[in-house]
Formats: structure tokens, sequence, C-alpha cells
């Protein structure tokens, strides 16, 4: 598993609950919920982009009647992660559970990227960032914040897959000189997951 | 199958196939037609195995073990130290088609589970 890791971009201090309101809170400078805002449109453009395809194999009039779901393993290594092989002894029964299962978890996960986004364009994030010292003020109420929650696996599990992080791998992205790219990219993931870590803290309070 | 009927099934059973619909629907007598072996393949439950990963916190794998299966912090975090330090654990046992909502689900918070019958 992954370590907690610690500190934000910018040393503020994640989410926390708000004693009286017990809304779940967090403040984010306007390049903070500018990138969080980036990082959920991607997962949602992912997520739409590679097509429920049907198996070749199939007979074409057949496939074309067959609008109830993917069958095979995502090709995409990021969404295979995202959508694991539920028997992997037993193709038949996995191509089966993919079909009824898949479609309705791909769009579980664009929904839960889409509140992110959405939030933080109710909180006053514009469209175009332009401003300097815009701060960006969120507070979630339960349901809201385990969506919130749910997502930043998501997307871990996309920066992870796309870095492919693996465990004990800490020394080397140490290692990197800080204008190596990869070294910015392990940042975000690292800060994702301080975010993450503090959620969690926040709703199991 | 399409227009197969019930009373199809039950007739199955009564020849000592194993493919009763659910233990109600087979008929008082026909138990003891089966044979142990038979016995067991109907009772083999089943189980959903969550798999480490190098990027799921412990904290949320424990938040996810209470709050779906609705398990005790301890339990919870007993089966997550599992799969952190044995690379999987048996998180919930029952029929397949609860555990394929249990893999389901994990899938929903993104854990990287599978189903199989127990050994």
């Amino acid at each position: 598993m992954g370590d907690a890791p610690e500190g934000g971009l910018s040393g503020l201090s994640g989410f926390a609950r708000h004693r009286r309101s017990k809304r779940i809170i967090a403040n984010f400078t306007g390049f903070e919920a500018d990138l969080l805002r980036s990082l959920a449109s991607q997962l949602v453009e992912l997520l739409r982009n590679e097509a429920a395809v049907p198996r070749e194999d199939q007979d074409p009039f057949e496939a074309m009647m067959d609008f109830s779901g993917p069958t095979t393993e995502p090709e995409d290594p990021v969404l295979a992660r995202l959508f694991p092989t539920a028997y992997p002894n037993d193709d038949e029964a996995a191509s089966e559970f993919r079909r009824f299962t898949e479609g309705g978890l791909r769009d579980g996960k664009a929904a839960a990227a889409i509140t992110i986004i959405d939030t933080l364009e109710e909180a006053g994030l514009p469209e175009q960032l332009t401003e300097d010292g815009l701060m960006i003020d969120v507070e979630l109420d339960e349901p809201t914040a385990v969506t919130w929650m749910r997502s930043f696996t998501d997307l871990r599990l996309a920066l992870a897959t796309r870095l492919e992080i693996e465990d004990g791998d800490e020394a080397f992205w140490a290692s990197l000189p800080d204008e190596d790219p990869r070294s910015q990219a392990h940042d975000i993931y690292e800060w994702v997951g301080y975010l993450q870590e503090t959620i969690v803290g926040a709703l199991s309070r | 199958m399409p227009g197969e009927s019930r009373g199809t099934r039950v007739t199955m059973c009564h020849h000592g196939a194993v493919s009763a619909p659910s233990p109600v629907e087979v008929e008082p007598d026909t138990e003891k037609d089966l044979v142990p072996d038979e016995v067991t393949v109907l009772a083999t439950p089943w189980v959903t195995i969550v798999w480490n990963d190098p990027v799921n916190l412990m904290s949320y794998v424990t938040y996810v073990f209470q709050t779906h299966f609705g398990y005790a912090k301890k339990k919870a975090e007993k089966l997550m130290m599992e799969v952190h330090e044995d690379g999987r654990s048996v998180v919930s046992t029952g029929s397949r088609e609860e555990m394929e909502r249990d893999v389901q689900a994990m899938h929903e918070y993104g854990l990287w589970a599978t189903l199989q019958k127990a050994d």
C-alpha cells in the first residue's frame, strides 16, 4: 500500500472537519484548485474516451445489437487498473461480470470526478485562472466528501499507473532532480495522496 | 434456459443434479438423495479477495472495510494489514451473487478485488 504522504504543495493543511457545522472543509489556492480540476477533467475524458468496443469475434449483427457493456479488459493500463478482472481464472465469468458492471462503474467514477469540478467552480474557480492570490474555500457535506475521497483514489491510481509507481520506490523518486518532469508529476501524486489522507481523517472523526 | 419450466428443474433434482435454483425450492425429501460430495458442491461458499497495490492508503483501505462491510475498526485494520503484509486477504465470504456485489463495490472504491470459490 501507499505511504501516508506529508504536507501539501503549498504547506496548507488539507481537509478538516469544521467543529460547529460538521462539514468537511479545505482551502485551496487558485493554482491548486485549477490543478485538481484539470486532473478530474482528464479522468472524465479518459473514462468516456476508450469506447466500450464490441468483441471482434462477435457476429456483426450481434455486435450491433449488443449495447450491454464491454467484455474484455480495457487496453489502456489506467482503465485496466480501474476496472480489474474479477475472475482471474475464468475468462467467461470475467467477461460476463465486466459486461454487467463496467458501464455503471465508469459512469460512477466520471460522475464523482465531475462532482469535484462542479464543487470547485461553485466555490468560485473561474473557467480561466487569471487572478493572482485567489483562494477557493470548499465546504463539503459528508456524502460529497465521500465522493471526493473516492475520486481521489481514481486520480491517484491513474497518476500512479502513468508514473509506474511501485512498492518501495521512494528512494528513486527522491533521487530525481527537481526539473525532471516525472519528479513534478510525482509531487502532484503525493499532494493528492495528502489530500486523501486528510479527507479520510476528517471523515473518520 | 429460456422456456424451461420450474417443474423440469425440480425433476432434475430428484435425479441428483446440483442445479437447484435455491435450497428452498428443493423438495423436502430431495436432500437425502444427494451423496455427500454433491451436498458439498452446493454448500461451497465464495470469497472476495482484496489484493495489495502500491497506491491505496492504509487509512483509506481500513475506512472502506469499515464502511462497506460494517466491520469494527479492529477487524478492518487486521484485514488491511493482511492485504499490506501478505499481499492479499479474504475480506468476505458468501454466495457467488453476494461476492459479485462486494467485488463491484470494491472496484467502486478503487480497490483491486477478485472473487473465487473458497479453498
